[in-house]
């Protein structure tokens, strides 16, 4: 028998798309071709169903203010059921003993960020996975395994030990196996950065020879090997800002720093001048603060800035 | 055609969302009227008499099978005893599956008679105020999923709406949806309507 909670997923996702979606005859056809095959997929379509239609219900509690529907500010009972948290931040139950799960088709469940994003995860064994900008990050429903993978961006990574179940994140087909600890790993291109704050992480493709990280080391792990920082521990710290929405320079070249701008915003800095781009700039800045660090390096290094859309370029 | 199938239902929840010249629709229209309001019960009586919590969805929708099954040949006329009777029979099935018989199901397993005469939770009076019982179930989904459950139900936002507003990509928001979907299936069928009311 397939498992209850697999066949609920799928039912749930064609409520979910017939929601949000067009909905056409080809589309009910498909529905109902899939309701036939199986009793079990029809009990689970009922049952999802006839909950999701009783919340319907619940738009008599819908702001009553016609001119602005989709300001959430405007509803006060929108507003107290769930406490606004700075800079989009939220804290998520997401594996909770409630009830909330996810288990779908293929077995696992993907979170993403847009630029700019940033989000939460926390997992049922208490671990926290926080995903910075531009990041796809693959999660295993799998209830006897703790793996993840990142597709795309950076995630850091605070993990509650379980020497049973490793944790284990593959990005490029590097394997980050966590020895109970806290750690940020990063795509990059060609290669994947891991950033280790607290207790031990292996890194590597081969799992024999991969190098054990302690607190303070940083990786760069390419398909060629892995090469280790030790006691890197301030630099490391810097690299950790942005889950306070900010950007820290430290010593690095101006190129360096409008490439983290630009990963965070639309806005993109651009650089054509490898003389202007070699300058080092120290500093810290808000991550969505592209236009002042751009008047900044006019202002102290007495730069050319010139805005054109969505481009600044910087030159001499 | 193109519409939003939300609104099929009628005002008194009892019909289903099918077309009414499908065959099913009946038997769909029963289950819903008749079976799920009896899912708290059914989970209660699982409970009691299986000791791995992580069978109970399984059992759930093996039993849900067994009952719609058994609807299409004749529509039991008592459908509270006829669920637990499925359920009753079910269980006995499993513990002469498994080669090991787990103690403490077996003990149990010898008072299901009793347990099937037994006052059901479903006497239990009936929330008088839907919407509150609706509401407390919403409160308990994680902070996210809430969001976009309350944006898509009662907002009526567009996935590429919500999407632009809480910053996570349109995939993600209709990952939330479908967990909030099930969360609220499990909390609005499955627990007794007074227990998780709010004060």
């Amino acid at each position: 028998m397939i498992h209850a909670r697999a066949i609920e997923a799928i039912a749930a996702e064609w409520i979910a798309r017939r929601h949000f979606g067009v909905w056409e005859e080809a589309d009910q056809a498909e529905l109902d071709a899939w309701l036939t095959q199986d009793i079990a997929h029809r009990v689970a379509f009922v049952r999802l169903n006839s909950s999701w239609q009783r919340t319907g219900r619940l738009v008599a509690l819908r702001s009553t203010s016609p001119e602005a529907p989709h300001k959430a500010g405007d509803k006060s009972w929108v507003r107290g059921f769930f406490p606004r948290v700075a800079a989009g931040l939220a804290m998520m139950a997401l594996l909770g003993a409630g009830g909330a799960y996810f288990a779908f088709a293929e077995h696992t469940t993907t979170y993403s960020t847009t630029i700019g994003g940033r989000e939460i995860l926390r997992l049922a064994d208490g671990s926290q996975i926080e995903l910075n900008t531009d990041t796809v990050l693959r999660v295993s429903d799998r209830r006897d395994r703790r793996e993840v993978w990142l597709d795309k961006g950076e995630a850091y990574f605070r993990i509650t030990h379980d020497s049973t179940r490793p944790f284990t994140v593959t990005a490029q087909g590097q394997r980050i196996v966590d020895l109970g600890t806290e750690f940020v790993v990063r795509q990059e291109p060609d290669r994947v950065r891991v950033a280790v704050y607290e207790g031990h992480v292996r890194v590597g493709a081969d799992a024999k020879r991969s190098p054990v990280l302690n607190a303070g080391d940083i990786a760069v792990a390419t398909q060629h090997g892995v090469s280790v920082a030790r006691n890197a521990a301030p630099k490391a710290k810097t690299n950790l800002a942005w889950r306070r929405g900010m950007l820290v320079f430290d010593n690095v070249t101006l190129g360096d720093a409008a490439a983290e701008f630009n990963r965070y915003n639309h806005q993109q800095i651009v650089i054509a001048d490898p003389a202007v781009a070699t300058l080092k700039v120290a500093g810290t800045f808000p991550i969505n603060g592209t236009v002042g660090f751009s008047n900044l390096t006019r202002h102290v290094l007495g730069l050319r800035v010139e805005t054109q859309g969505q481009v600044i370029s910087i030159s001499h | 055609m193109v519409e939003k199938v939300d609104s099929h239902r009628s005002a008194d929840g009892t019909q289903s969302d099918m077309t009414a010249d499908n065959p099913s629709a009946r038997l769909d229209a029963w289950f819903d009227r008749e079976i799920l309001p009896l899912e708290a019960l059914l989970m209660q009586y699982l409970e009691h008499n299986w000791r791995n919590r992580s069978d109970l969805p399984d059992l759930r929708q093996e039993v849900y099978v067994r009952v719609y099954q058994a609807a299409i040949e004749n529509i039991p006329e008592k459908p509270r005893q006829f669920l637990l009777a499925t359920a009753r029979n079910l269980l006995i099935d499993r513990v002469r599956h498994e080669q090991v018989v787990p103690i403490e199901s077996a003990a149990d397993l010898e008072t299901l008679g009793v347990a099937l005469d037994a006052p059901g939770p479903e006497r239990i009076v009936i929330a008088r105020d839907e919407l509150r019982r609706l509401q407390a179930a919403l409160d308990r989904l994680s902070p996210r999923c809430r969001e976009v459950v309350v944006l898509a139900r009662i907002e009526g936002l567009s996935r590429g709406e919500i999407s632009q507003r809480l910053g996570i990509t349109e995939v993600t928001v209709s990952s939330y949806l479908t967990q909030g979907i099930c969360a609220l299936a499990d909390i609005l069928h499955g627990e007794p309507a007074n227990i998780r009311r709010s004060t």
